[in-house]
């Protein structure tokens, strides 16, 4: 394996004194690669996503981003190179999709900079490929689950960020939506993308990981390949019921 | 900013231009509706009434209205919640308290009732933020906004204790008259202190309106953009205390500017910073000088300002309300 993206050894964190979210986590995740982040609810998905962020800093361990250990980076720097599609998030004013993507060029944008027609041609461009381009005039408010969700997708592309973390991206999502999403992380990779998503549902990441985390009350249970992680004795530990693993026309079915 | 939104932003500048021209002019001096242009340049009297009366209180209308709707749409993107008014966080609160204390023992001299409210707006401000920073519950925003409610209900108490402890036949009508905000005692000399704090905060501000659309952001989504969000929100939200705090002292309550005017700006243009602030500058200081206009050329005594933007304004904020946005 090349450089990991992210290296991760001895990770311990909380957000209150001797209640520690997650537990002494080690592992490497792939450059570009799709990595899932699996586990039940409740167990530390999004915290370890906003960890890898930088948003927090952790209690014991280290965290390595492209070689180099996250704390090092400015704050301009680490922008540049990890971009978050946050879960739907309010957006108490009616700003139009175009102004809204737009904000994903601040990292490259000064204090007191305005954007530029370049940096508004570059939001033309990503609402153009993700074809979405019929939004732009749009206020975010009014689009549903599955239009917001590219909106934010399109706004972490607009950043040129080589990391993509993604916190539960199809989780309210029907089916249409949830499957347009995955196909579009499936393809990041080989646009040069690194991306990380979690997930409650096994059967998004068994359709387009590369590698796979299970974490269950803050530990972390197995990290590997699909093949290795989606295993009946695995999955119904982590998930606390028995569950069944199947293969059906190539894809991995669990019931 | 698209284009239909520079072209009603042009638009309303030269209205803006125009109404300040005429408000020079309209007055009761020498006879209801005011001087003719002529009248300058003959009447030593008139020129002397416009550059040392007249010119000051536009000024002043101007900044006011200005700095209010600026720092009202300043604190709502900050707070992320668009019921925000620049008054907020214990600086309208604190600012009355001040004044009436000024009146009360401190000689009730214009100058004295000034420094008196600037200095309790920040003393209403610095209670706020220290009291949000030792509270044990909620985020940021919702610290802020409780510890803001609590401050400005504690300096209310002193302001009621104050008036009940005021003379009621000079003291008492003198906060009263304050309370109801008004420009009548406006001059060079205490318009020039309230001009060198607002403007810089007002200039930054408005070079900072693009970093303004960010902070809208929750607080994970800003700060991976690059964005610090608490210490900008700070930031940012100190400037436009200090210019409320400026404008305050010199004009008194004036309220439903810094809530109405945002809204209005932002129904027109959109809620991109970058268009909405310029537009809420302009909107805010025209509205407030039209008003001030009527305070004092509609009847031969002065209407209080604060009643009139109020009247207005809530007005206005209904009608908006009531018509359906365009999507």
């Amino acid at each position: 394996m090349n450089t990991p993206a992210y290296r991760v050894r001895g990770l311990t964190f909380g957000y209150r004194p001797s209640r520690a979210v997650l537990k002494d986590l080690n592992f490497d995740l792939p450059a570009q690669a799709v990595t899932a982040v699996l586990g039940p609810n409740a167990t530390g998905k999004s915290t370890l996503l906003h960890l890898l962020l930088g948003l927090w800093s952790a209690w014991e361990g280290s965290i390595h981003l492209l070689g180099k250990p996250l704390s090092a980076y400015t704050q301009a720097a680490r922008s540049r190179l990890v971009a978050l599609v946050p879960q739907r998030e309010h957006v108490p004013f009616a700003f139009r999709v175009r102004e809204y993507v737009l904000l994903g060029r601040s990292p490259y944008l000064g204090l007191l900079a305005q954007p530029t027609e370049d940096d508004q041609a570059q939001v033309e461009g990503v609402l153009r490929r993700l074809g979405i381009a019929s939004l732009a005039d749009r206020q975010v408010a009014s689009l549903s689950g599955g239009e917001h969700q590219m909106v934010l997708v399109a706004r972490a592309l607009v950043q040129n960020a080589p990391v993509l973390l993604l916190d539960e991206p199809t989780a309210h999502l029907d089916l249409g939506n949830k499957r347009r999403i995955l196909h579009l992380l499936r393809d990041l990779p080989a646009a040069g993308h690194t991306v990380v998503f979690t997930t409650h549902d096994p059967q998004a990441a068994a359709h387009v990981a590369d590698y796979i985390l299970m974490l269950r009350g803050g530990r972390l249970l197995f990290a590997g390949p699909p093949a290795e992680a989606l295993t009946p004795a695995r999955l119904s530990t982590l998930y606390d019921v028995p569950l069944q693993v199947t293969r059906f026309q190539g894809q991995t079915v669990i019931f | 900013m698209t284009r239909r939104g520079r072209r009603l932003l042009a638009g309303l500048s030269v209205g803006l231009a125009l109404l300040a021209a005429g408000s020079l002019l309209w007055g009761r001096y020498p006879a209801p509706p005011g001087l003719t242009p002529w009248a300058l340049w003959r009447d030593p009297l008139a020129w002397q009434l416009v550059w040392k009366l007249r010119l000051p209180r536009l000024l002043a209308a101007l900044t006011t209205g200005g700095v209010l709707a600026v720092a009202g749409l300043t604190m709502q993107m900050v707070f992320r919640n668009p019921l925000v008014e620049p008054g907020f966080l214990g600086v309208s609160p604190g600012a009355a308290f001040g004044a009436a204390l000024g009146i009360l023992y401190l000689g009730a001299s214009p100058w004295a009732v000034q420094l008196s409210a600037t200095v309790f707006a920040f003393v209403g401000l610095g209670l706020t933020y220290g009291l949000a920073r030792r509270l044990r519950y909620g985020g940021w925003i919702l610290r802020m906004v409780l510890a803001g409610l609590a401050v400005s209900a504690l300096l209310s108490a002193g302001l009621g204790l104050l008036k009940y402890l005021a003379d009621p036949l000079t003291q008492l009508p003198e906060i009263v008259f304050w309370l109801l905000g008004g420009l009548w005692g406006t001059r060079w000399s205490n318009l020039l202190p309230v001009l060198l704090l607002s403007l810089p905060a007002l200039a930054l501000l408005w070079a900072l309106r693009w970093r303004l659309n960010l902070l809208t952001l929750s607080e994970n989504a800003a700060f991976a953009l690059g964005a610090a969000p608490a210490r900008e929100r700070a930031g940012v939200l100190a400037l436009a205390v200090v210019a409320t705090a400026a404008v305050v002292s010199l004009a008194g309550m004036i309220g439903w500017v810094g809530l109405m005017v945002p809204h209005l700006a932002r129904r027109l243009v959109g809620a991109d910073a970058r268009a909405a602030l310029p537009t809420a500058l302009v909107l805010g200081s025209g509205f407030t000088l039209l008003c001030d206009d009527l305070a004092r050329g509609l009847v031969g005594g002065e209407i209080p300002l604060g009643i009139l933007t109020s009247l207005l304004g809530a007005a206005a904020f209904l009608l908006l309300l009531s018509s359906a946005p365009k999507t």
